[in-house]
């Protein structure tokens, strides 16, 4: 973020305790002191109201980054992202552009409860008119934070409160941007294709690590980009390993997985020996007591079982 | 429901000169004949879904913008026609994007309550009450982190006073100073359910008091009145001082959109409304009896403004549907 503040005078950071707080989560920590209140805008608990205000800020040329505190707050601010955010420019007929960043934790934390701990991945990459891209890496982050404040429409970037505190390599160029809608296979594999984004990639590579002493060789894909969505290089994918496996940490109706599966099932029927499937968070609101929250989130070991029954294999002590 | 009464302007408005009360007169002349217009469409089935009139209400817009300023922008909710008349926007861009052509503002995407022209700093046409305040107050803090000396008008509705986001917004504006003028068309019904079913409180110019947002109810039917409360607020919220509320008292003749046959009031309410406090007839009246124009000449404003308005009706009827094509273009800008 600071990068692109020193690039581009236009762009600015406005969210809940994002000054003089440092940052809820810390990620705007000393953006206050280099760029000032101008640039760097505290403001009240007014999801709806500061949203709407970034929109206005951006048909006029402005490219405001907001930071939810937590995404389960932009349902206050959901009609702006919608209605006026990502509608805007066709209702206008090409005149009117809103360049604007909606970022901030994604997702279930750790014991936080229901209202606090929702995927909005589905939600988002639902809309035409926005970009939507979940980071699991640091580079991940950095690469597509960036790509989102340059690019002129507006992008929801889903970010992990868990994945805050991993550390990981990260370049150090300055200009190190991801393009949207490009998948990253993690870890090549030629039985079976592992898709996941943000915290669940993890998930998935500790589910192929347990699978790969059982010999089953899974291909892990980072899906980077949720909308637009790199379908070719999941059907690319499909057709080495010709089995696949969703790892969402949404819900399943109507979920991404769900996507998914209706896609690669009309682009690469043929080439599948079982049908596309998928792990899921429950469909319930997470529970708070520790053994019911991991019950409801998608764990190695049921992405690795659900592996194993794609492969026609043997559970694990079973038969 | 009665019509409130209302208050004396606290200011007498200073009449401005003849060509400038010419001017006001043809823009206010111009949304009338272009509504009417536009009503004839409608009926006609050559527009359709909502469509919702100004006339009544043409010397809100027309004197706030007689005073509007060269960087000054504006923004409204779905009634938006007047609007963006009185900004500016030719006519027949706009009749076209109600019939759905492609000579449309919005190349007929928008429709009725979404047009934009950033040409004319005008930002919408929006179709979600209330939405548009916090867009608003956006407009206003873009012209405060540019520096460019523009105010944003923002302008809604007595219904939409009621949306927590205006509350939010006022609390915003007013907190950081950001130079915006709020202007709440008060015509007394939120669509069908009048004021005092829906708003608790006398007065909504009062409604910013909490924040200290300086209010005042106008006489929204009487353009100089409009103009010169115009004056004022702009002045203050140019001067750094921050926002102001205008409460608008005015009259839509017409129900809330074409497909409201308004029976929650009384054919004696518009009538008393429309044969004693039209704002065209009285600012003829004002022209007429201070000899600024004679009746030959108000016949040839006439002709020339309905003359304007058929072009324009021509114009939305003659021109493409958008091709087919333009069903996947503008959903994203090109990176």
């Amino acid at each position: 973020m600071a990068e692109e503040m020193r690039r581009d005078p236009d762009v600015f950071l406005m969210g809940e305790e994002v000054g003089q707080y440092q940052g809820a989560y810390k990620i705007s920590q000393g953006l206050l002191d280099e760029f000032g209140p101008k640039r760097v805008v505290d403001t009240p608990i007014t999801e709806m109201g500061f949203t709407g205000l970034a929109c206005g800020a951006a048909f006029t040329g402005l490219k405001p980054i907001v930071e939810f505190m937590t995404f389960n707050f932009s349902l206050q601010a959901i009609d702006h992202i919608l209605n006026s955010a990502a509608k805007t420019r066709y209702m206008s007929g090409g005149q009117l552009s809103c360049p604007i960043v909606f970022r901030g934790p994604n997702g279930a934390a750790a014991r936080v409860g229901a209202q606090h701990s929702q995927d909005f991945s589905s939600w988002y990459a639902h809309c035409p008119g926005l970009k939507v891209v979940a980071p699991w890496s640091a580079a991940d982050a950095k690469g597509l934070l960036k790509a989102a404040i340059r690019d002129p429409n507006p992008v929801v970037v889903l970010e992990n409160e868990l994945l805050y505190g991993q550390t990981f390599d990260v370049p150090d160029d300055p200009d190190f941007v991801l393009p949207f809608g490009q998948a990253e296979i993690v870890q090549s594999g030629r039985d079976i294709t592992l898709v996941a984004w943000s915290r669940m990639v993890q998930v998935a590579l500790d589910a192929a690590q347990t699978l790969k002493a059982e010999g089953i060789e899974a291909e892990v894909i980072n899906l980077r980009s949720l909308r637009p969505l790199d379908i070719d290089t999941l059907v690319t994918s499909v057709q080495k390993t010709n089995r696949i496996l969703t790892v969402e940490e949404g819900w399943p109706v109507a979920g991404l997985a769900a996507e998914i599966a209706a896609q690669i099932v009309e682009r690469a029927f043929d080439w599948l020996d079982a049908p596309p499937s998928r792990v899921c968070g429950a469909d319930v609101p997470l529970p708070y007591a520790a053994n019911l929250e991991q019950l409801a989130l998608p764990q190695p070991a049921t992405v690795a079982a659900a592996a194993r029954a794609l492969c026609n294999r043997p559970s694990e002590g079973g038969a | 429901m009665a019509v409130k009464p209302r208050q004396p302007d606290p200011a007498t408005p200073a009449t401005p000169p003849p060509e400038e009360l010419l001017r006001l007169y043809r823009s206010m002349l111009l949304i009338r004949r272009f509504e009417e217009k536009a009503g004839q469409l409608y009926g006609m089935g050559q527009i359709n879904g909502f469509c919702h009139l100004y006339i009544g209400q043409e010397a809100v817009v027309t004197g706030m913008q007689a005073m509007a300023g060269p960087t000054d922008s504006c923004i409204t909710s779905y009634r938006d026609h007047g609007h963006m008349l009185a900004c500016g926007l030719d006519p027949k861009g706009v009749m076209a994007e109600l019939t759905g052509r492609s000579g449309g503002y919005s190349r007929g995407k928008g429709g009725s309550m979404h047009m934009f022209s950033r040409d004319h700093r005008f930002y919408g046409g929006h179709g979600i009450v209330g939405a548009q305040v916090p867009l608003g107050i956006g407009l206003g803090f873009a012209h405060q982190y540019r520096g460019d000396g523009g105010v944003a008008h923002v302008y809604l509705g007595d219904g939409a006073v009621n949306q927590g986001q205006v509350y939010e917004s006022f609390n915003m504006a007013a907190l950081w100073k950001l130079p915006v003028v709020f202007v709440i068309e008060n015509n007394l019904y939120a669509m069908g359910t009048a004021s005092a079913r829906h708003a608790a409180g006398d007065e909504l110019c009062a409604r910013g008091a909490a924040y200290g947002i300086p209010g005042e109810r106008i006489d929204g039917m009487n353009v100089l009145s409009v103009r010169s409360a115009a004056a004022r607020a702009l002045a203050y919220a140019r001067a750094g001082a921050g926002p102001f509320i205008l409460e608008m008292m005015t009259y839509r003749y017409r129900g809330h959109s074409m497909s409201d046959p308004a029976k929650y009031r009384s054919k004696e309410e518009v009538s008393e409304m429309r044969d004693n406090h039209d704002p065209i007839d009285r600012l003829r009246q004002i022209l007429q009896s201070q000899n600024v124009i004679d009746e030959a000449g108000l016949k040839e404003i006439d002709r020339t403004i309905k003359a304007s308005v058929a072009a324009a009706a021509d114009f939305a009827q003659t021109s493409p549907e958008p091709a087919a094509s333009e069903l996947w273009t503008d959903v994203l800008s090109e990176a």
